[in-house]
């Protein structure tokens, strides 16, 4: 009988410890030592009155689902878009971007510009006119102070993931309802600081404690206080994060949000929270949807749903590494000084034909599906400062890619091995490199195959992301011991100049500056630097500031970097659902929420 | 046996410090970058400064040490603290293990996750053990019967096809096709226990990742149950049973069973740190973000002290069952005495 009553006790253990486990499914998050529990906002000026107007929080809950789980609720700590844009549902910007890319009013009146004063005529000013009566979701009112509280916390905390302060000289309340920036130097595009989903504004009273040495460990990062529609109701790490409508909200006269909860679950893989939305119809919206064009294709046919993508500046390029080999002194260390490539610096030949080799229509089709769309430009903007000098390079060309390369540059293949030869012999063979990825492999098998057809041989390799977008390693991107590169590189918002101001000379990493630098492909134009410099005292009504976008564009396509597919944010909607509008390529894609509502 | 115990309990602690010593070098040596994740746009020195911030510029033996110290007297001491209410040493802000990926303290997130790794396999190890238990002793005692067959046929096939096949299949056909059950896990539905409704919702929620896993446990226990019920249904005191006039049932429960159990209780020991390791798959197939979902993301963000903190506990709830095992066979079999 020993073995029954040790097996017995054994099962109920187990089951007991199991029942305490569930059970215990809400309350076990305050069940941890130290400090507040990050699920009650128990503050006491937590209003209970429930919420006045119309129909607002009559729509039941809206079930969101990201694959990538939310981490933490503060884009200063450090984060990827996942979190931004968990975050972006409680905390908001001053301003923000609307799905076409332009700058709309989050918290403030209008957008200020030179001619409603609200930008000096230096351009090293910027003045914000806050709306009046908003309130924090905890009852307190939002004012100007707030604002310059998000600075100082950012400035003096080390590890804060902003770099939209590096030219701020201060932040100044004029008065509770107008702030003023000042910049160190001329800034015709000065919607950094509190433009959009990454720069949202943080409560004083709430975030005070965090600052400094405080910054990394903060509860509240987990629990943010904020203006948006909705607060926190309950936020389990990389897993799901519940909200509840801020009874606060500005919108709430107005029937805004819908919603009165909302889930955002996270786990799984693209595919199974595509399949929830678009095959089962347990969700409304997933997110990020980076599935085969085939599969989601299918997904979408079943009529549950529809698939929409949101365009911005990411694009993905081939990018050549323009290390000089000639250059004894050369400033980046390529390879500790041994070996550079000799093929690709200053060859606009050679990128021309690389490019021509490449069916981009072919690419975008195999491999993106709707979420990809072929360009020439590193900025590829629809509107007056989108190139068109490149667009030969939409249509493959085999033929005028050999030419090139047989006559203009005089690369033939002396050996009859198929691989054609520098002049001094030295065969058209390099390295490849990206990241682990279906996507990028699939990308990387077409270009080998193009290549192959004007003679070049190129080696494909892949690391894993963590480590080919690891700063301090030698495999990672900045370091660029190798030939070529592909990843995708986007700007901040619009700001066209401070992109392609990654560009300059000052931005090549190298070991002297510790591999800081956007400027990773090595482009070292004067020509480019003194453009950049026109660009940057040009103010943004002047019509000629379009044309030098272009001519950067043009400069940094000529040799340093062959784009070749401009890349979007794929999602998926329910067809209950209404009011989201277009997918937001440009912040974050739950920009406007409190519109979204059940149709019908 | 008393002694026994505490001589393993004693050996096992420099055993968890050197396997911490060696989970951490390894992770230390393992290339991946907490800042990986930021956008590009992020310029390099803000990266440093993040880095820098999560304390990832210490030598390898000062933050060994400083984690050794959080993880055995620290950690335990807060735990300490909120189970009971005291307030032993800094209560008010205790150093605690930071997760970097979330900035919070790590024990809070597995915590978090505890309960809905119990609830699923948990269960599905329970349910795995009450079919192969059961299954094994029949397919022994008729061996080569058709229920044998059967059994045997069910138990390979449940052990070869991999979970994700299984488990995507079970998706397919129960969620899309059928509509039955949801295709996720809602790992925040309180039960209700007063409510048929709310239980009704956790069990629907549930009975796919259950079966599907516990049918890849029970593959294996049954094989394992089978063949040490063959070993002991051919021993001597067997026929010395029957011809004493016992009935078959008393014969095959109280004497057979009885000593083939003692092998596979102590296999079942073994297999119950398995349940917190997670299984991987299952949870990211039904999204439902346990404690093994929780060690992969860790991983792929390159978030250490997760990692450390994760696979030293899996590897203390090994080394502790274990001892339960060997300290179960040694109660369930006289014949085996220690010290």
């Amino acid at each position: 009988m020993k073995r029954t009553r040790l097996l017995a006790l054994l099962a109920v253990l187990a089951m007991l410890v199991a029942a305490c486990g569930g059970g215990d499914g809400e309350s076990t998050t305050t069940a941890d030592g130290g400090g507040e529990s990050p699920t009650t906002t128990s503050d006491s000026t937590e209003p209970t009155e429930p919420p006045t107007g119309g129909e607002a929080g009559s729509g039941g809950e809206l079930l969101l689902l990201q694959w990538q789980a939310v981490t933490h609720l503060n884009p200063y700590t450090g984060t990827g878009t996942k979190d931004i844009q968990g975050a972006s549902l409680v905390i908001e910007p001053l301003v923000e971007y609307n799905s076409d890319g332009e700058l709309v009013p989050s918290l403030v009146t209008e957008i200020p510009s030179i001619e409603n004063g609200g930008i000096s005529e230096d351009l090293t000013q910027i003045t914000y006119n806050l709306l009046p009566d908003v309130t924090w979701s905890d009852g307190t009112p939002f004012t100007a102070d707030d604002v310059v509280f998000t600075w100082e916390y950012c400035t003096g905390s080390e590890g804060c993931a902003s770099a939209a302060w590096a030219d701020v000289t201060t932040v100044e309340a004029v008065d509770d309802l107008t702030v003023t920036i000042t910049f160190s130097a001329p800034k015709p595009w000065p919607f950094v600081p509190y433009a959009g989903a990454i720069e949202p504004v943080l409560q004083r009273a709430q975030f005070e404690s965090c600052v400094g040495e405080a910054f990394v460990a903060c509860e509240a990062n987990l629990n943010p206080i904020g203006t948006g529609p909705y607060m926190v109701s309950e936020m389990r790490v990389d897993d799901t994060v519940l909200y509840e409508m801020n009874p606060s909200y500005r919108g709430i006269a107005d029937g805004k949000p819908f919603f009165g909860t909302v889930q955002l679950k996270g786990g799984g893989t693209a595919d199974d929270t595509a399949r929830s939305v678009l095959s089962t119809g347990e969700a409304h919206y997933a997110w990020n949807l980076q599935v085969a064009p085939d599969i989601l294709a299918q997904m979408e046919a079943e009529g549950n749903g529809v698939v929409d993508v949101g365009f911005n500046t990411s694009v993905e390029a081939i990018r050549l590494n323009q290390t000089n080999p000639d250059n004894p002194d050369n400033p980046s260390d390529y390879l500790e000084g041994a070996n550079p490539n000799p093929f690709f610096f200053e060859n606009a030949d050679l990128a021309r034909a690389l490019s021509l080799a490449i069916n981009r229509d072919e690419m975008a089709a195999v491999a993106y599906g709707a979420a990809g769309e072929p360009t020439c430009n590193v900025w590829p903007v629809e509107g007056p400062a989108l190139s068109t000098t490149n667009d030969w390079c939409l249509t493959q060309d085999i033929e005028e890619a050999n030419r090139i390369l047989e006559e203009d540059l005089g690369y033939v293949d002396s050996d009859g091995d198929g691989i054609r030869e520098l002049p001094d012999g030295t065969p058209l063979v390099w390295d490849f490199k990206t990241s682990t990825n279906q996507v990028r492999q699939d990308t990387q098998a077409l270009v080998e195959v193009y290549w192959a057809e004007i003679g070049v041989q190129a080696n494909m390799l892949n690391e894993d992301a963590g480590v080919f977008f690891d700063g301090a390693s030698d495999l990672g991107i900045w370091k660029f011991f190798t030939d070529i590169q592909m990843y995708t590189n986007s700007a901040v918002g619009a700001d066209a100049q401070g992109y392609l101001g990654d560009y300059r000379i000052s931005q090549i990493p190298e070991s002297s500056n510790d591999w800081g630098g956007g400027n990773i492909e090595r482009c070292a134009r004067e020509d480019f630097d003194a453009t950049w410099t026109q660009l940057s005292e040009t103010t943004l009504e002047d019509p000629a500031r379009n044309e030098l976008i272009i001519q950067l564009n043009d400069m940094v396509v000529e040799y340093c970097a062959i784009p070749l597919i401009n890349r979007g944010s794929v999602s998926a909607f329910s067809n209950e659902l209404e009011g989201y509008g277009a997918v937001n390529g440009w912040d974050t894609e739950l920009w406007n929420i409190e519109e979204w509502r059940l149709s019908g | 046996m008393g002694r026994y115990i505490i001589r393993r309990t004693l050996f096992a602690i420099p055993t968890l410090i050197v396997i911490s010593l060696i989970i951490f070098a390894i992770l230390d040596l393992a290339p991946g970058d907490p800042t990986s994740q930021l956008p590009l746009n992020v310029p390099t020195e803000v990266r440093e400064r993040i880095r820098e911030a999560l304390g990832l510029g210490d030598p390898f033996l000062v933050s060994w040490l400083k984690w050794l110290k959080l993880m055995f007297i620290t950690e335990p001491i807060n735990a300490f603290n909120a189970i009971f209410g005291t307030c032993i040493g800094d209560c008010t802000d205790p150093d605690r293990i930071i997760s970097w990926s979330s900035r919070t303290p790590a024990f809070n997130i597995i915590i978090e996750r505890i309960p809905q790794t119990l609830w699923v396999l948990g269960i599905a190890f329970i349910i795995g053990i009450l079919i192969a238990i059961p299954v094994g002793v029949i397919s022994a005692y008729k061996q080569y019967s058709a229920f044998d067959n059967v059994g045997t046929f069910v138990t390979m096939v449940g052990f070869s096809l991999p979970v994700f096949f299984t488990g995507l299949l079970s998706i397919i056909i129960f969620s899309v096709w059928l509509g039955w059950f949801p295709s996720f896990y809602s790992t925040t539905h309180v039960v209700d226990w007063t409510s048929w409704e709310s239980i009704w919702f956790q069990i629907k929620q549930m009975i796919m990742p259950v079966a599907v896993l516990s049918l890849f446990n029970a593959a294996a226990l049954s094989r394992f149950t089978r063949a040490s019920m063959l070993d002991n249904l051919n021993q001597d005191y067997v026929r010395t049973a029957r011809s004493k006039g016992l009935s078959e049932n008393t014969v095959v429960t109280t004497h057979v069973m009885r000593n083939s159990m003692i092998p596979v209780v102590t296999l079942i020991a073994l297999q119950v740190p398995g349940i917190f390791a997670g299984a991987i798959i299952t949870e990211q197939i039904f999204r439902i973000n346990g404690l093994g979902q929780l060690l992969i993301a860790s991983l792929q963000s390159a978030d250490i002290p997760m990692v450390q903190t994760l696979t030293f506990l899996f590897a203390f709830l090994i080394v502790v069952f274990n001892l339960v095992a060997d300290v179960t066979y040694g109660v369930l079999d006289p014949r085996i005495r220690y010290d």
